[in-house]
């Protein structure tokens, strides 16, 4: 296990109450993830591939094992740091895009910014240059209910990269789009991950996004089942 | 983040323009009622002061002590020194003698034998002195039905209803049999000059107003009188001023060992009137209570509507890394603005509705004829200070406590479920 690593699992074990029982969500996982990374959790409905990146972005906790993301333990982190580390250092794009609908395009990809209380001219410039990156410039006063599916993402993929995290979790992130937009969205992302050496790691089990993936992890009832670095078209 | 906040709370109308009508609504409704039993109250006890208990009212003590019976033989004596006195003493004051008493009312024929007879509750005032203002004071100017006002002492006005019972006119004689201070059989005869309608039952049964001189005459009550009533500079009455003459008052005349020495007494004290008073602060206490109470359930019901409506904005705020407690304190945050500008335009609304409640009055004359109540028979709304920031009590503490209470909901949400709940 690399320590230095942007992520370190070690034998993580996720249990969730059951009835009277427990149901064991992740099982054993060991996983280093390293800066620049675009890798995939892959696997069926259930396999737990939501769970990891719940823990991995500090969103849960895990029963057992240690989880260490960008140097903060997070079976030892309250809310309120957990809320830090994911607010300093960690995008998240959703499926349904979840952007705030009373905002312009403009307002959505700033709040991440208000947040870290950046200075009026840096929020400015940053903003414009994540709409650039998604190619955008010309939505900046749209309203989410004026733009398309795919501008919606990309909106969501600007407002997660604006504060350049370290880290961008993606659950199912092309679950809502046609196969032109998921390219498009997919493609985007793979630059992004290039060009700023942001990490990114999805939990998929669509194969659009799979083709797309530098790594590949197989999820399987909680386990790895395989962990492979593989050539694909973002390459 | 304050600037970002309020953007979207103004376009939002579901989370600013809903929230703020309810509570306009009810700041109305709320400053509007203050106002309207302030009015009612302070009319009741404007109209009981001029009546009968005065802002303050001085007795001999042994006639306070038995009141309720209108002792004229433990009545002030040498009252027109006492009133030199309290002029100097209470220069922008005024005091003015009154009688209360009872008797019979003989109504006579041509013959000068008894026509018809009926009790009369009877109560002398200053009606004929040059600078007189109980006749404006007594609102007599709009109660009379018939007739003049009495120009000299042994003139007297009825109540229009007795005039009509005991079968006389202005112009009749009546014979007013009483007892003297002293315990003495009193008979005196005395002119209608007019009659009057008082408005209130009681009054017009049996009523009858006479001048001051008169009825110390026929009472053998020279220079004497059961109560002198002081009524303050302005119009209403301030129970802070009040108290101050009360207390200098008594400090200065009254003799403990002597019974028959003055005593103030302050409207507030009145045995009536501090029912009133009670009433009022615990009309306006229920009022507040009520409307709290109301709007919050109202406020914290659209609060649960609105948090369903921005579960996901609460999602997205708590993934990217906004805390609990920020979300929770910046909705707050909104709901004070909310109850700022709902209580604004909800007291501005409902002091527009009071001034005009104000102006014209509510004529209550109907409803109330059988009553036994001195009460005027039109109501008006009373604006004071109070009524300008009233309703931003309970307007800003509803929607701030709706608030609190559906926010709640933030706490008890698990960041673990985000994702999921963010796939819908």
């Amino acid at each position: 296990m690399e320590q230095n690593s942007l992520i370190n699992i070690n034998n993580l074990v996720k249990r969730f109450p059951v009835g009277k029982g427990e149901f064991t969500a992740l099982n054993g996982i060991d996983l280093t993830f390293e800066t620049g990374e675009f890798a995939g959790l892959v696997g069926p409905s259930g396999s737990g591939k939501t769970t990891l990146l719940n823990i991995i972005g500090s969103l849960d906790t895990p029963s057992d094992g240690s989880v260490n993301v960008i140097g903060q333990d997070i079976a030892n982190l309250n809310i309120k740091k957990a809320a830090v580390l994911r607010r300093q250092h960690m995008g998240f794009i959703f499926q349904t895009y979840n952007l705030l609908p009373v905002y312009t395009v403009y307002e959505n990809i700033e709040f991440p910014l208000l947040l870290l209380k950046m200075s009026g001219s840096d929020r400015k410039k940053a903003v414009m240059d994540a709409l650039d990156w998604v190619g955008l410039t010309d939505k900046i006063k749209s309203r989410p209910a004026q733009l398309s599916g795919g501008e919606c993402q990309r909106v969501a993929i600007a407002r997660a990269m604006v504060k350049k995290p370290e880290l961008v979790l993606a659950d199912e992130p092309t679950a809502n789009l046609d196969a032109a937009n998921s390219h498009n969205i997919l493609k985007m992302m793979a630059k992004l991950n290039k060009e700023l050496k942001t990490t990114f790691i999805f939990a998929t089990h669509d194969d659009k996004v799979i083709q797309y993936l530098k790594r590949k992890i197989s999820l399987e009832d909680g386990k790895i089942v395989n962990d492979e670095n593989v050539i694909n078209k973002g390459e | 983040m304050i600037r970002f906040l309020f953007k979207g709370l103004l376009r939002d109308r579901s989370r600013s323009l809903l929230p703020i009508l309810v509570v306009t609504a009810g700041v109305t409704l709320t400053v509007f009622a203050f106002c309207y039993v302030n009015g009612i109250l302070g009319d009741m006890i404007e109209f009981s002061a001029k009546y009968t208990s005065g802002h303050v009212k001085i007795m001999t003590r042994a006639y306070a002590e038995n009141k309720d019976q209108v002792p004229n033989d433990l009545a002030l004596l040498e009252v027109n020194d006492l009133i030199s006195n309290l002029h100097d003493d209470y220069p922008k004051m005024e005091f003015v003698q009154r009688i209360s008493f009872g008797g019979l009312l003989d109504a006579p024929d041509e013959n000068g034998e008894t026509k018809k007879q009926g009790v009369v509750v009877g109560m002398a005032a200053d009606l004929i002195s040059e600078n007189t203002k109980e006749i404006e004071r007594l609102n007599l100017d709009g109660a009379l039905r018939k007739g003049r006002f009495p120009e000299k002492s042994n003139e007297v006005l009825l109540s229009d209803e007795f005039a009509t019972k005991l079968e006389v006119s202005p112009g009749d004689k009546v014979t007013l049999i009483t007892s003297t201070m002293y315990g003495g059989m009193s008979i005196q005869n005395f002119v209608i000059a007019g009659t009057i309608e008082f408005g209130v039952q009681f009054m017009d049964r049996s009523g009858m107003i006479a001048d001051i001189s008169g009825i110390q005459n026929a009472m053998d009550m020279n220079d004497a009188c059961g109560e002198l009533l002081g009524f303050l500079e302005m119009a209403n009455y301030d129970d802070i001023a009040a108290l101050n003459v009360e207390t200098t008052f008594n400090e200065k005349y009254t003799d403990p060992n002597d019974e028959f020495s003055p005593v103030m007494t302050r409207l507030k004290n009145d045995s009536i009137m501090a029912g009133y008073f009670e009433y009022m602060d615990g009309a306006v206490g229920i009022l507040i209570s009520i409307f709290i109470l109301a709007m919050s359930i109202v406020l914290w019901n659209t609060g649960l509507i609105g948090g369903l409506r921005r579960y996901g904005e609460i999602g997205v705020r708590l993934a990217i890394g906004e805390e609990k407690g920020h979300i929770y304190r910046s909705m707050i945050l909104e709901s004070i603005f909310v109850g700022i500008i709902g209580s604004f335009l909800g007291t501005i609304i409902g002091l527009g509705f009071s001034f005009w409640v104000q102006e014209v009055g509510i004529n209550i004359g109907e409803i109330m004829k059988n009553s036994k109540m001195m009460v005027p028979s039109v109501f008006r709304a009373h604006i004071t200070p109070t009524a300008y920031y009233l309703g931003f009590i309970p307007g800003l503490f509803s929607v701030v406590l709706g608030t609190m209470l559906s926010g709640i909901g933030i706490y008890k949400r698990k960041t673990a479920s985000l994702f999921k709940e963010l796939e819908t």
